[in-house]
């Protein structure tokens, strides 16, 4: 049996409120397929959802193929890794670790041979007799990754599993999950609200935002051609210079802004006329001239090594940030300097503003 | 009359703690931050004499006076004192074979009735475990904060009313022209009434019913900390529904469950009211028996030594729950 997740047009409403709104997804089996939005968007619902513990209010969830509706989730083949980690403090790792085989009735025998074989997987084969209160942040996460692979699930869904570990670990955990998903070949579904991780990590990852979808696509897809001004906004970081379309041709727009007339790229081919908003990355705003350009005043710089960041302020008050490479760290202006700034029309994207609360 | 030595030690020794309190009191302020420095010199000397003083004069004293004159024979006044007045076994052996001088005959009804009492009382506290434990984890884990409120006054308004009282409400529910046997004629089940009081239903209800907060409070506390994603995961990993209760909820909430346990135990085998006011013709409690040591047969010696039988009992019964459920005093007392 294949072990593709699909959403079929979910929605999740809790009394007259919708978490979750038209959800339509398809996540191929052995995928590492990332869910990534703010705060309260929605993502732990749609993970609640596939595994179990919500039913949807419209729409459907399909394992395999198989129609999800009133299946359990003891009964679902997924295993879900939360947020605390909710391994059980009375029991051993061992005893954690084969929990979910002791309760489908597997014997003793057969039950250690598995516990050994998955602490070894995880790099804790020495661990087993402890109790899990000993155990350090890492080593309790990746405890509650060999419990739910325990149960030799189909799909293991994560939610925030690393978002309690201090950035060391953070960033050691994220090349082992990664790992750990090669070698069992196994459907991932991660929930993040750090786009680092889920760039780095995924396959394919979804962007969310007030329980909708907004993009989906792999991580240059979605830090290079964002399709929303809220995909554009939320990864990464990027001047937003809001306007008007006035002009379009050869899938470029010049949008008229408040700092002067720019060229973007216009994938979502709007027209002349409408409200759109420019979006540039710091690291494509360069000191000097450029097809788009404009003045402003230096504020701050601020040095981190491998980057520059210079914060900017232009006449009409508007905040900018650009990014000076070490290399052209020399051309760095002195705070209070007047510049002028400029990019190349293909490094900025033109697309209508994000929508605002209905 | 004693002689007057014991009475100046039973005078001298509440002294003799306090001052021996001050005196660690003052060599742990001597080590660094400690008990003192925390709550200041007054109020710290407040509370070692108040809890020393309460603990002293309420609990250990008496309980140790009461465990002498258990030794002691019965004697009148004017022999107190006297050359018989001697430490003896002789109400210990009253409580077991019925004389204070032949071992020929066990004392069969005390015995049957301590007995009783005993396996009553741990029947009493299991049934009262199985009765809260649902409630408690309702409470705890799955009910809306509103209706938490509401059943928790629901659960104690009827412990506004006194114990006698309340007892009395259930001879009215189980007597044989009382509410219940109304409702059962009533409705046909049975053609004669029942006489719940004689089979003791009543007083096993009332037994029951006396002691039921003590047992929902401390599993409703030890549950409520156990985060529910536990549960979840449990769920998650396939368990069925009373798997999880006996292989996550319980282990996480024995501390209180032990806690509840001994608790229920020990104030019904120490209970009065109910027996004497719900208790059948042929009904035997235990209290009811010491008590009639104490006031019936004004043999206070006796009396004592009947109630320290019940006391080893009950700190047997606290010690062998520890040990089943591997947990130290500390942590039930939590
Ligand atoms: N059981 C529930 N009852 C009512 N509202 C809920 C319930 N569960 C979630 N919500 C609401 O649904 C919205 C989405 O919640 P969700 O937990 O999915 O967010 P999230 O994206 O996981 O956020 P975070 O990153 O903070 O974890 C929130 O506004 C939340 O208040
Ligand atoms: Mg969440």
């Amino acid at each position: 049996m294949t072990a593709d997740v699909e959403l079929d047009r979910v929605s999740v409403r809790f009394g007259g409120f919708t978490a979750v709104e038209g959800v339509s997804l398809k996540i191929e089996q052995g995928e590492f397929f990332s869910f990534l939005g703010p705060s309260g968007c929605g993502k732990t619902t749609i993970l609640r959802t596939i595994s179990g513990f919500v039913e949807p209010s419209q729409g459907a969830v399909r394992i395999g193929g198989r129609d999800m509706r009133g299946i359990g989730p003891n009964r679902r083949p997924t295993a879900l890794i939360f947020q605390s980690l909710a391994l059980f403090p009375m029991m051993s790792v061992a005893d954690n670790v084969g929990y979910g085989l002791r309760v489908r009735g597997v014997g003793r025998r057969a039950r250690r041979a598995t516990v050994e074989r998955l602490l070894a997987l995880v790099a804790l084969s020495d661990q087993g007799g402890k109790r899990v209160d000993d155990l350090s942040g890492g080593q309790r996460q990746r405890v509650a990754i060999a419990r739910a692979l325990a149960v030799e699930p189909q799909v293991l869904l994560l939610d925030e599993p690393l978002s309690a570990l201090d950035l060391k670990l953070r960033q050691h955990m994220r090349t082992e999950l990664r790992a750990i998903q090669r070698r069992v070949g196994l459907t991932f579904i991660y929930i993040t609200h750090d786009q680092g991780e889920a760039l780095t990590m995924s396959d394919r990852i979804a962007v969310m935002n007030r329980g909708r979808i907004e993009q989906v696509g792999d991580a240059r897809s979605i830090y290079e051609a964002p399709q929303t001004g809220f995909v554009a906004g939320f990864v990464g970081e990027t001047n937003a210079l809001p306007g008007r379309v006035v002009a379009v041709a050869d899938g470029e727009a010049e949008v008229a802004t408040a700092l002067g007339r720019f060229r973007g790229r216009n994938p979502r081919r709007l027209m002349a006329g409408v409200a759109a908003v420019l979006f540039v990355r710091p690291e494509f705003l360069h000191p000097g001239g450029g097809e788009n350009e404009c003045a402003a005043e230096a504020v701050d710089l601020a040095y981190e090594g491998s980057v520059t960041h210079l914060a900017l302020r232009a006449a009409d008050g508007t905040r900018l940030t650009a990014q000076l490479a070490a290399a052209a760290r020399s051309a760095a202006p002195a705070p209070g300097a007047r510049l002028r700034l400029g990019f190349a029309a293909r490094d900025a994207i033109v697309l209508p503003p994000a929508a605002t609360d209905a | 009359m004693r002689s007057a030595g014991t009475h100046w030690v039973l005078l001298l020794l509440p002294f003799a703690v306090i001052a021996a309190l001050w005196i660690a009191a003052t060599l742990e302020r001597r080590g660094g931050p400690g008990f003192v420095r925390r709550n200041g010199a007054v109020v710290a000397t407040y509370l070692l004499l108040a809890v020393g003083l309460w603990a002293l004069v309420m609990i250990v004293l008496p309980q140790i006076s009461m465990v002498e004159l258990s030794f002691r024979p019965k004697l009148p006044a004017a022999q107190m004192g006297g050359p018989r007045d001697v430490y003896t076994l002789e109400n210990y052996r009253y409580f077991l074979f019925g004389s204070t001088v032949s071992t020929a005959h066990w004392n069969v009804t005390h015995l049957h009735a301590f007995g009783l009492t005993i396996v009553a009382s741990v029947l009493v506290a299991a049934f009262d475990f199985a009765l809260c434990y649902p409630l408690a984890f309702y409470m705890a884990q799955s009910a809306p904060p509103r209706r938490v409120r509401l059943l928790l006054l629901l659960l104690i308004a009827p412990y506004w009313v006194n114990e006698i009282l309340r007892a009395f409400a259930f001879r009215i529910i189980f007597a044989t022209s009382g509410l219940l046997n109304t409702l059962l004629l009533g409705a046909g089940v049975v053609a004669q009434p029942v006489d719940f009081l004689g089979l003791d239903v009543g007083m096993y209800a009332g037994l029951s019913y006396a002691y039921l907060l003590l047992m929902v409070f401390p599993l409703y506390n030890a549950i409520e900390s156990l985060p529910h994603s536990q549960i979840e995961a449990a769920r998650d990993l396939g368990a069925a529904w009373w798997r999880i209760h006996l292989d996550v909820v319980m282990p996480y909430a024995r501390p209180g469950i032990a806690s509840g346990c001994t608790l229920v135990f020990m104030l019904t085998s120490g209970a009065l009211a109910a027996p004497l006011v719900l208790g059948g013709p042929r009904s035997l409690w235990f209290t009811p028996i010491v008590y009639d040591r104490f006031y019936q047969a004004f043999n206070w010696p006796q009396g004592a030594a009947y109630a320290c039988v019940l006391l080893l009992a009950c700190v047997g019964f606290v010690l062998t729950v520890l040990r089943l459920s591997r947990l130290s005093l500390g942590q039930i007392t939590r």
